[in-house]
């Protein structure tokens, strides 16, 4: 709560540190002298800008609390409308690229630990580095350059076809899927390369350890000492950087939804910022942060819940 | 020793030459490396010797820095040269050489071909982008007969092709990589200052001092890094300068977060202590003692950050909101090309492929180094 405060403070007093007046964004100063300054003064009092900034922080903040964020300058609109219509569409990319990553990551990191030191092991791990460095912009652009331009396989962006509205539902859905395949796979290839390098070291980790050796000892093959005795272990971690990476995925999202035209808040952020639309600013880089709070609280969480050994009230239960 | 054996006798004035020396004593692999640095600069010296004779009659600081830097880094070379030589001569290393945790950490270094060749390349892309005017052959600004020079596919006379303006790709992605690359390197030591001063500034007073700090370091955490910056850039309007202490500017907690809990591990420890004995004030302790263990591993996210800063600058570029356009950097170079894309890969294609080059081969540093450096992991050939 008091960390939720304080982003909330930090954020106000960024924006109002900004040079010049936020009415200029509003209204261009050529046409503000063409205006006639009555207006100018109730467009002030209209968005509480004649008041001191104490009044106006604590107004903003009071509003805040209760999910209004104002009204968006360029489009005219309350913010939390449009947020309201991205945010689903964010979700939809995020969940699935996080889908893809669990998928691709894990396995190929448990192949690589298993198969440690062997010509795999090295192509991937040395794969995996190389993706996770790639800029996703430009990665991006040689996808849509080959998938796109070249073979035609898939759409270069946007979320629908031109026929959306007569597809029949699994129609629809597919169509869905299809235009969301390459910004998923962008987005999911390059955490997939993270989870992969992170799940080989963690079950390496779990398979030096005395547990691993007993279950061998006892005779179990070596695909059950793995599946189920390293791998339920190994993958305690796992679920904690998920929540943990949220906040990468949400900046990925913003140059992935740009590029792909795809509506999301990743995209409204990047507009807001380019159109200097302060009170939607604002709100996108709140929710942004109050999303990465919310991943970081839900990590530790699971944590303790998939983890016997981890509790709340200080005592380690081994 | 054994390498005396091995000596050939040439003639003294021969030292001069940088290298020669190191050769003639069986110093192969450093002999090689300086010989070939300054038979490249004397190459390029004399391949381009009208453009050097033509940047230093220019006003532009950018041509004199280049050209300052080529007979600077000449002179350096040949005296380091000489100087090393002689030392040699005079016996070398003493018995304990190659024994302290540095040169220990460099030969572990040194056996990693991905961390080393990406060492390579990072000289290369910098000393390229500060001699950017030496090289180019064409003006990264200028456009002639934009009809018949816009978007020609990479030749000889264009290695990259060129764009929509009918600019030279290869002369701009050069001038970007000096945007790109010094961006980087600036607010990567910014970030890490702040962040080393910070931690241990908190570790230093404790108590109500470092709560507060730590509070902060909590706030700044909390926000996506890449939200941070956009709203940064979105508030005030961004030049170079600016994005550097943006991007400097929001990088740091991570580092003061480590500092910190180092410090106070380390202050407990007995070196810490016998320092303190002897009556060195805290301050000096902090300074003199601690920092300088806790640093190695400040050293590799120093690699890891450069790569993180290029990459968010080049986003940010991307995006059309960090350098904006004419002045080129790779970010802004792949946004133009993107939608010249059906027409001309190349102008995004290049740009894009020099960027992921460098974040790649300063992500392959980082983990070179952090395997040198870590005294926990053995010697492994391998990533």
């Amino acid at each position: 709560m008091p960390l939720l405060f304080g982003i909330a403070t930090a954020t106000f007093f960024v924006v109002q540190l900004a040079p010049g007046d936020p009415l200029d964004m509003y209204l261009e100063p050529q046409r503000q002298r063409q205006v006639d300054p009555e207006v100018i003064e109730l467009l002030r009092q209209k968005y509480g800008l004649d008041q001191p900034i104490h009044v106006q922080y604590g107004r903003w903040l009071w509003n805040v609390v209760r999910g209004d964020f104002g009204e968006s300058f360029r489009h005219r609109r309350p913010v939390r409308d449009l947020l309201a219509e991205a945010i689903p569409y964010t979700l939809q990319l995020t969940l699935l690229a996080v889908l893809f990553d669990a998928l691709l990551g894990i396995t190929l990191g448990i192949v690589s630990a298993v198969k440690q030191y062997s010509l795999w092991d090295k192509a991937v791990t040395l794969g995996s580095l190389i993706i996770y460095a790639i800029p996703g912009f430009w990665l991006a652009l040689m996808m849509v350059l080959v998938f796109s331009v070249h073979l035609g396989w898939f759409p270069t962006s946007q979320t629908r076809s031109m026929d959306y509205e007569f597809l029949p539902l699994w129609g629809k859905v597919g169509d869905r899927l299809w235009h969301l395949a390459l910004p998923v796979f962008v987005m999911g290839i390059a955490s997939a390369a993270g989870t992969a390098r992170y799940m080989r070291n963690k079950l390496l980790e779990v398979l030096s350890e005395e547990y691993v050796i007993a279950a061998r000892a006892r005779g179990f093959t070596e695909r059950v000492v793995i599946l189920k005795h390293a791998l339920r272990n190994a993958l305690i971690p796992i679920v904690t950087i998920y929540g943990l990476s949220l906040p990468f995925l949400l900046g990925g999202a913003t140059i992935i939804e740009t590029i792909f035209a795809w509506p999301g808040m990743g995209r409204l952020a990047v507009s807001a910022v380019a159109g200097r639309d302060y009170p939607l600013i604002m709100a996108t880089t709140l929710i942004a942060a109050v999303l990465t709070v919310f991943g970081n609280l839900l990590a530790d969480i699971t944590y303790a819940w998939v983890d016997p050994r981890v509790s709340y009230d200080g005592k380690k239960r081994v | 020793m054994a390498r005396s054996e091995s000596r050939v006798r040439l003639a003294p004035w021969l030292a001069i030459v940088p290298g020669v020396g190191h050769l003639a004593l069986a110093r192969r692999v450093k002999g090689a490396h300086l010989l070939a640095y300054a038979a490249g600069a004397v190459a390029l010296m004399i391949w381009r010797s009208e453009r050097i004779a033509e940047a230093l009659g220019s006003r532009a600081i950018d041509e004199w820095l280049a050209v300052v830097f080529l007979i600077g880094s000449l002179l350096a070379v040949a005296s380091y040269s000489l100087w090393d030589v002689r030392r040699l001569l005079e016996g070398g290393d003493g018995p304990l050489a190659g024994k302290s945790p540095w040169r220990v950490a460099s030969r572990r270094f040194r056996v990693n071909i991905l961390a080393v060749g990406s060492v390579y390349v990072i000289f290369l892309l910098y000393v390229l982008a500060i001699l950017a005017p030496l090289i180019t052959l064409q003006d990264p600004s200028t456009m002639e007969n934009v009809l018949e020079t816009r978007y020609l596919s990479p030749s000889l006379a264009h290695p990259f092709g060129t764009d929509e303006f009918g600019r030279d790709l290869f002369s701009r992605a050069l001038y970007g990589a000096r945007v790109s690359l010094s961006i980087g390197l600036l607010a990567m030591l910014l970030s890490k200052v702040i962040g080393t001063s910070y931690g241990a500034i908190a570790a230093y007073f404790g108590g109500i001092v470092d709560s507060v700090l730590m509070r902060l370091v909590d706030v700044v955490i909390a926000f996506p890094t890449f939200y941070l910056m956009l709203m940064l850039v979105g508030v005030f309007e961004a030049n170079i300068v600016l994005l550097v202490l943006i991007l400097g500017l929001t990088s740091w907690p991570g580092t003061a977060r480590y500092i910190r809990a180092e410090i106070l591990s380390l202050r407990e420890q007995e070196f810490a202590e016998s320092a303190r004995a002897i009556g060195l004030p805290p301050r000096l302790v902090i300074v003199r003692h601690l920092i300088p263990s806790a640093l190695s591993p400040v050293l590799v996210s120093a690699a890891l950050s450069v790569a993180g800063v290029i990459g968010a600058e080049a986003s940010l570029s991307f995006l059309g909101l960090g350098i904006r356009p004419p002045t080129p950097s790779w970010g802004n170079m792949v946004s133009g090309g993107q939608d010249a894309l059906l027409v001309a890969w190349w102008v995004a294609f290049f740009p894009g492929a020099l960027l992921a080059l460098t974040l790649v081969s300063f992500s392959l540093l980082a983990d070179g180094l952090r395997d040198a450096l870590d005294p926990k992991t053995l010697m492994r050939r391998f990533v």
